[in-house]
């Protein structure tokens, strides 16, 4: 049981949760992810950490509230446990002396961005950040992003707040005015991963971006991860979760993301009814 | 030994066979000579006490024959149901020479069985011997880990198991089918495990939470790897990434650890085929085609590229599947798989194949008949072609060493490694193979470890 010490909205969809895991806390590293099982018949599903706290013992994660687990998730409050979180799993991050990168966050992968930028930060990269979402009241973890990066671009899909547009409008303005970028890390929804790769294809900059496939055990068991990378096939939870967005096959990306569509659908919606009869 | 009806269970995921009644057991137990020479002990890879048992259970003394069984097993319940009798105990048997051998397996399965139904008349747990301050880490919760940490609490050390998943029982928890191996009885003798005063760690995924080097330097005096081989094989062939396409990993996964089968009671959701393909000839393409029956498929078929006689599945799990209505494809294999605009499996294409000279496994090797492609119209597709060692633990551990499949060099005897204090056995060492394989090597391991730290 793995004990919630912190939970708080950063906006209506998306929960951030500060979770007591000590041992995994200690071994964290940017672009790591866990499982979590939040109860008895809940399914394993993985989130990309956000934050960590070695001393604190505890990790954080964010979620946006999509699938059953995510509702599960988002019902629970501080002080509740959830029943198994694993981790820390995939290959970290490449954190190196790069240069200038941008780091690239849209919607709900502005939290797992935010300790990726850190760490470039950190190695004393200068790191230019572009965070986007649909409309103002999605955006979040302006300050976090903007403490870590040398320059922060805002943009929403709607204009509702600072830029309007989306990431890839910001991105090629940069790659077109700065030749010295040496590399792009974009996390978010696949369809912003794969347009940001079209993006900084032309100019040659290695793209890297980090898939959130569906997965089962997340330790390279099931192989339900799989994706195609340069033609070779690759599992996301032990060979990724990062890879090289100019050698994704998109396309099988897209499409495994939608396996279980239709159970998805009446498993929340079985959820949501459950959930009513007992409030 | 009574069984469902194949009707019956092709419909659900009980229990297949329904066990010996008290008059059959001690009719069967009746039937032992208790020969002098004793061939089905040496035939056992971890040497129960076979006559002794069977003759405490024709006595009538069920204690007794727990007892005796447990003093060498700890997982009776679950050997009982898996282990291939016919090429181990059974087949040694004396009476086999004559006629149909003592059917042990089932006695075992039904002294287990007796036991887990009166448990308030439990037997105090067998030899335990007085703490020696030892400590030992034991990574993974399969058969070889469970036994070997059994064994090592009853030699007196304090023992430590890490599980990389939710649940403890590896292979037994995610592999095997619930209607061949009711987990309840896996929980069972997991929890007999736990009775030893071993402790097990749950959501522990070794090589990442800590290495081998890091559990070392801690607080462990010696440690065994029994992780077995959890890496799924694909046919590396066009359209295997297709929806609908499984590795028998996943599937089982989803069916057996996660629940799928009562879907949407339980999260977890599997893909309901009408028209399942499983590849593979082994007891895992068995478990993964009559899964699928059991989940509702109308035509289920195993297609496979040798003939009847090289199938690796154990003969009893051919013939289950057969009966519940499996269709088998043999001397067939997949070319590719053929899908949809949608990115879905509709088809999967496959050559004809013959049988030409022995290859290096000593069986005929298969070899593609010319011309012969034909399809068959499939909306799931289940790879069931083996597995092979997980690397990360020999990824992160220095001074191991792994053969070219992944698996890890031990001595056969001991398990020993060649880094120091640290052993391995079951399937990471073999490659995949059986429960009672790697239960003997758990034991083994177990004994050699319990020799050097004595030593120490």
């Amino acid at each position: 049981m793995y004990k919630i010490v912190a939970k708080e909205k950063l906006c209506p969809v998306v929960d951030f949760m500060k979770i007591e895991a000590p041992e995994v806390a200690q071994k964290a590293k940017a672009g790591q992810f866990v499982v979590v099982r939040v109860d008895e018949v809940g399914e394993r599903i993985p989130l990309t950490l956000a934050d960590w706290d070695a001393t604190g013992g505890t990790v954080t994660l964010v979620a946006m509230q999509v699938g059953t687990t995510t509702y599960k998730l988002a019902a629970l409050n501080t002080g509740d446990h959830i029943l198994d979180l694993i981790g820390p799993l995939g290959l970290p991050s490449e954190i190196e002396s790069f240069g200038t990168v941008i780091c690239v966050g849209g919607g709900v992968g502005v939290a797992p961005i935010y300790p990726v930028a850190r760490a470039l930060k950190q190695a004393r990269n200068k790191v230019i950040t572009i965070m986007g979402a649909r409309s103002k009241d999605l955006l979040f973890w302006e300050d976090r992003l903007r403490s870590v990066s040398d320059e922060l671009i805002v943009t929403t899909d709607d204009g509702s707040y600072a830029r309007k547009g989306v990431v890839t409008e910001p991105l090629k303005e940069i790659l077109e005015k700065n030749k010295q970028v040496s590399r792009v890390i974009a996390i978010g929804p696949a369809i912003m991963m794969k347009f940001c790769s079209l993006t900084t294809k032309p100019f040659g900059v290695h793209t890297i971006v980090s898939l959130n496939s569906i997965m089962v055990d997340g330790t390279g068991m099931c192989g339900c991860c799989r994706v195609s990378v340069n033609d070779v096939t690759k599992f996301v939870c032990v060979d990724g979760p990062e890879f090289d967005g100019h050698q994704v096959d998109w396309d099988i990306v897209f499409n495994r993301q939608r396996i279980y569509c239709d159970e998805e659908r009446q498993s929340l919606e079985r959820w949501k009814a459950h959930k009513c009869q007992h409030s | 030994m009574p069984r469902q009806t194949p009707k019956a269970r092709a419909k659900n995921f009980n229990e297949v066979a329904l066990g010996y009644t008290h008059d059959m057991a001690l009719q069967e137990a009746n039937r032992c000579i208790q020969c002098p020479k004793r061939p089905c002990v040496e035939g056992c890879p971890v040497n129960v006490d076979i006559p002794e048992f069977i003759k405490a259970l024709r006595d009538k003394d069920m204690p007794e024959a727990v007892r005796i069984l447990k003093g060498k097993n700890a997982l009776p319940g679950i050997c009982g149901r898996v282990c291939p009798q016919e090429t181990q105990c059974e087949e040694v048997c004396t009476l086999s020479k004559k006629g149909a051998p003592i059917a042990i397996g089932r006695l075992e399965r039904y002294v287990a069985d007796w036991e887990r139904e009166h448990s308030t008349e439990l037997p105090p747990s067998p030899n335990q011997q007085p703490s020696t301050g030892k400590k030992v880490a034991v990574i993974g919760s399969g058969p070889a880990g469970l036994t070997c940490a059994a064994d090592l609490a009853k030699f007196g050390h304090a023992v430590t198991i890490f599980e990389a998943l939710h649940t403890a029982g590896g292979v037994l928890m995610y592999g095997i089918p619930e209607f061949r191996m009711p987990k309840a009885i896996v929980q069972g003798e997991v929890d007999y495990v736990r009775s030893l005063g071993i402790e097990i760690r749950l959501d522990s995924v070794m090589g990442k939470l800590a290495t081998v080097d890091e559990l070392l330097e801690g607080k462990y005096d010696a440690l065994f790897l029994g992780t077995g081989a959890g890496l799924p094989m694909f046919l590396n062939i066009p359209g295997e990434n297709l929806n609908g396409v499984y590795s028998a990993n996943e599937f089982l996964t989803r069916v057996n650890l996660m629940k799928a089968y009562l879907f949407p009671e339980y999260d977890t959701p599997i893909k309901i085929g009408k028209k399942v393909a499983v590849i593979g000839g082994g007891n895992v393409a068995m478990d993964a085609a009559r899964c699928a029956l059991r989940l509702g498929a109308d035509e289920v078929y195993i297609i496979y590229r040798r003939s009847r006689v090289e199938m690796p599945a154990r003969h009893e799990e051919v013939e289950n599947a057969e009966e519940e209505g499996i269709i088998f494809k043999l001397l067939t294999n997949p070319k590719r798989f053929i899908g949809n605009d949608q990115g879905w499996i509709t088809a999967v294409e496959c050559y004809e194949m013959e049988l030409g000279e022995p290859d290096a496994s000593g069986r005929r090797r298969p070899i593609i008949k010319k011309d012969s492609e034909f399809t068959i119209d499939v909306d799931v597709a289940i790879v069931a072609l083996g597995t092979t060692p997980n690397p990360l633990i020999s990824s992160t551990t220095k001074g191991l060493e792994t053969k070219q499949n992944g698996t890890v060099i031990a001595d056969e005897e001991s398990g020993k490694t060649v880094k120091d204090k640290v052993w391995a056995g079951g399937d990471i060492v073999t490659g995949a193979a059986t429960v009672i394989s790697a239960m003997g090597a758990g034991k083994r391991a177990a004994a050699s470890i319990d020799e050097y730290l004595k030593r120490k």
